[in-house]
C-alpha cells in the first residue's frame, strides 16, 4: 500500500516560534490516525499544511499532489471539518446542499439528504438557528456524502454533549469509513476515539514523540499493577511512568518483556490517555 | 450550472438584502412619496409642489396642457431619475460588500468551510468581482425598470381621473431607447469600477482587523503627506491629480456613472438639465453609446483597469494563506 500522506522534513515557523521541526511521517490508506498532542504542539499546523492552508518548508505530498500549488484538485479528494461552527451563519441548509452539489463533482445529494432525514435539521433552516450539535450533523452530512479519499477532522466534537459525540464517531465508522478512505483526527478527548483508531501519532513541541499502529502499541507498552513490596523491583526496570491507586503502584513500561512484567503483578493494556500523559510529562514545565 | 455560476449565486444568497431589497425599498419609498404628493395635490386641489419622489409636476402640468412631446420627455426624465436614485444605495452596498468580501468569512472562520471545497481562490475572488460589477448593478437596473412600469401605471390612473388620454405622451417617450442605452452603461461602469473594486478587496484580504480604516485612511494619509511635501518645496503631486485621479478612483469608482465626473457633465447636472429644459433629444443623447463608449478610448480608463486587475491579483494571492484575523 502506498502512503496517502508523505512528509519529509516538514517544518513551519511563526517568527521565532517553531511550530513544526523537520517532521517525517507517512500515513497509509485505509487507516484512522489520531494526531494527538498538547495545546500548541503543532497538530493544527500539520493539518493546515496537509490542506494547503498554510505555507511550509520541506517535502509534503498528499495523494501525490502538492498542497501548496494543487489545492483545488486536492480538495476534490480531501474533506475536512475544522471544528464546530465554521459553517456561515447566514446560510440556509438547503442552500448549503445546493452549493456543495454544484461545486463538488464527488458529492451525492441523495446520500446527504438521507443523512439529514435522520436529524432535526430542515432545509429551510438557517445555520444560525441550529444548535451546535445540529451544525455538526449538517457538516457531517455534507462531508459524508462526498466520496473523498481523506477526511481530516480537527477537534470535530469540541463543545458537543456526549450524545452528539458518540453518534458523530458512530456514523463515521458505520456509514462512511472503508478500506479506501483515510481519516486523520485530532482531539483532546482521546478516550472517546481510542477504540476506533488504527494508528497513533503523538506530537510534542513540533516533533513526533510517537508514531505507531495500535497493534504495535499493544505489543510495546504494558501497564502493571504492583503491590508496594515489589515496587522497587518494578522501578529497577525503568518504567516510563508511575502512579498510585488504592495503595498499589501502576507502572507503565515500554518494550520490557511480558514474562518479566507478569512476575511483578497484574498486566493490562495502557489507555492512550495514560500513555499520552506519560509521554508528555513536563510539557508545560 | 458551472462552479462560477454557483459562486456568484452564493454571493447573492449572502447579500440578498443589499443587492435586491435595498434597491426595492428605495424604489418603493420613491414611488410612495410621489403617490402621496399626487394625492395631497388632488385633495387640496391646487398646484401643490410635489416634493420628493420623481419630478411629477413636469409630467402632470404638461399632460394637462396637452404638451405631449414635453410630457414624454418628462417621463424619460423620470425613468432616468428612478435609475439614478438607486446609484446611491448601490454605492454604499457595494462599498461595504467589497470591504467585507474577503474579510467577513475570515472573521467568522467560515472561510475554513469554503476552503474545504474544490474551488480555486482565483474563482472565489473573481465571483465576488462579478457580483459587485455585474450582478448588483443589473439587479438594481431591473428594479428601476419595474419601478418605472409602476410609475407609468400611476400616470395612467391619474390621467384617467382627469379625463386625459396618457397614451400619446407615453408613445412620445423613449422607454426602450433609454433601456438599452442605460443597460449599455453597465459594462463601462464595470471597467471604470475596477480600481475601486481591487482596492477595497485588497484591504479586505489583507487586513487582520478593520479593513475600512486601511482602505480609507491610507489614501487620506497619502494626500496629507503629499501636501506637506508640497509645502516644504519637495517634489509632490498636484492635489487635484491625487484627489480626482487617484483617491476618487480608488474609493468612488463603484458609483455608476462616476466617469461622468470631471467631464463637466456629471449625472446630477445632466438630470437637472433634462428636467429644466425637457429637451427630448438631450436625455437620449447623453447616454448614447457613441458618447459612453468614447471612454474606452481614454488612457484614464485603461490605466484604472490595469491597476484594478493588479490589486485583484494581489487579493487572490493573499487569499491563499491569509486565513486568520486578530478577532
Amino acid at each position: 500500500m502506498s502512503a496517502v500522506v508523505h512528509a519529509r522534513g516538514l517544518s513551519k515557523r511563526y517568527g521565532a516560534t517553531v511550530a513544526l521541526d523537520r517532521v517525517d511521517f507517512d500515513i497509509e490508506a485505509g487507516r484512522i490516525v489520531g494526531l494527538i498532542g498538547p495545546n500548541g504542539a503543532g497538530k493544527t499546523t500539520a493539518l493546515k499544511s496537509i490542506l494547503g492552508l498554510s505555507e511550509f518548508d520541506g517535502e509534503l505530498s498528499v495523494l501525490g499532489f502538492d498542497p501548496r500549488t494543487q489545492r483545488a484538485q486536492l480538495m476534490e479528494q480531501v474533506c475536512f471539518i475544522a471544528d464546530v461552527a465554521v459553517l456561515p451563519r447566514w446560510l440556509r441548509v438547503g442552500e448549503a446542499v445546493d452549493f456543495v452539489a454544484g461545486v463538488h463533482p464527488r458529492f451525492s445529494r441523495a446520500k446527504c439528504e438521507a443523512f439529514l432525514a435522520n436529524t432535526k435539521v430542515r432545509p429551510t433552516m438557517r445555520v444560525r438557528e441550529l444548535s451546535k450539535g445540529m451544525i455538526v450533523q449538517l457538516h457531517l452530512a455534507l462531508v459524508m456524502a462526498i466520496d473523498a479519499r481523506i477526511l481530516i477532522l480537527d477537534e470535530p466534537t469540541l463543545g458537543l454533549d456526549i450524545l452528539y459525540r458518540k453518534t458523530f464517531y458512530e456514523s463515521l465508522l458505520t456509514d462512511y469509513f472503508d478500506e479506501n478512505k483515510t481519516i486523520i483526527v485530532t482531539t483532546h478527548q482521546v478516550e472517546e476515539i481510542e477504540h476506533i483508531l488504527t494508528d497513533l501519532i503523538f506530537i510534542r513541541d513540533g516533533r513526533i514523540a510517537l508514531n505507531a499502529s495500535m497493534d504495535e502499541i499493544g505489543e510495546r507498552y504494558a501497564e502493571v499493577m504492583v503491590n508496594p513490596d515489589r515496587a522497587d523491583a518494578a522501578r529497577a526496570l525503568k518504567p516510563l511512568n508511575e502512579r498510585q491507586i488504592f495503595g498499589k503502584s501502576i507502572f507503565l513500561f515500554d518494550g520490557v518483556e511480558r514474562s518479566r512484567l507478569a512476575e511483578l503483578g497484574e498486566l493490562h493494556k495502557p489507555s492512550i490517555a495514560d500513555l499520552f500523559v506519560a509521554t508528555m510529562k513536563g510539557t508545560y514545565a | 450550472m458551472n462552479t462560477m455560476g454557483w459562486l456568484v449565486k452564493r454571493e447573492y444568497w449572502e447579500h440578498r438584502g443589499g443587492f435586491l431589497w435595498a434597491p426595492v425599498w428605495v424604489s418603493v419609498v420613491m414611488l410612495a412619496l410621489t403617490l402621496v404628493g399626487i394625492i395631497s395635490a388632488e385633495v387640496v386641489g391646487s398646484r401643490v409642489e410635489v416634493s420628493g419622489g420623481v419630478p411629477w409636476d413636469r409630467i402632470a402640468e404638461r399632460l394637462n396642457a396637452g404638451d405631449i412631446a414635453h410630457a414624454g420627455a418628462g417621463l424619460d426624465g423620470a425613468f432616468v431619475a428612478l435609475a439614478a436614485i438607486l446609484c446611491i444605495p448601490l454605492f454604499f452596498v457595494l462599498f461595504f460588500y467589497l470591504l467585507g468580501s474577503l474579510y467577513d468569512d475570515r472573521r467568522d472562520r467560515s472561510v475554513l468551510f469554503w476552503k474545504s471545497l474544490p474551488v480555486t481562490d482565483t474563482a472565489t475572488v473573481l465571483s465576488k468581482v462579478i457580483a459587485a460589477v455585474l450582478l448588483a448593478p443589473i439587479i438594481a437596473f431591473v428594479v428601476a425598470i419595474a419601478a418605472y412600469v409602476v410609475l407609468l401605471l400611476i400616470v395612467c390612473g391619474w390621467a384617467a381621473l382627469h379625463g386625459i388620454n396618457p397614451l400619446p405622451a407615453i408613445a412620445s417617450s423613449h422607454p426602450l431607447g433609454l433601456l438599452w442605452r442605460l443597460a449599455l452603461t453597465i459594462p463601462v461602469d464595470a471597467l471604470w469600477a475596477l480600481p475601486t473594486v481591487g482596492w477595497l478587496m485588497f484591504w479586505s484580504a489583507f487586513a487582520r482587523s478593520k479593513p475600512f480604516l486601511w482602505a480609507v485612511l491610507v489614501p487620506i494619509f497619502v494626500v496629507i503627506a503629499n501636501s506637506w511635501l508640497g509645502m516644504l518645496g519637495a517634489p509632490s503631486f498636484s492635489r487635484s491629480f491625487l484627489v480626482n485621479d487617484v483617491v476618487f478612483r480608488l474609493l468612488f469608482g463603484i458609483v455608476p456613472g462616476a466617469w461622468l465626473q470631471g467631464t463637466g457633465l456629471d449625472l446630477g447636472d445632466r438630470i437637472r438639465g433634462v428636467n429644466s429644459d425637457g429637451e427630448v433629444s438631450t436625455v437620449l443623447a447623453i447616454f448614447d453609446p457613441s458618447v459612453v463608449y468614447a471612454l474606452l478610448g481614454t488612457p484614464k480608463l485603461w490605466i484604472g483597469v490595469v491597476v484594478g486587475a493588479a490589486l485583484i491579483a494581489a487579493s487572490v494571492w493573499l487569499r491563499r494563506t491569509r486565513i486568520e484575523t486578530s478577532t
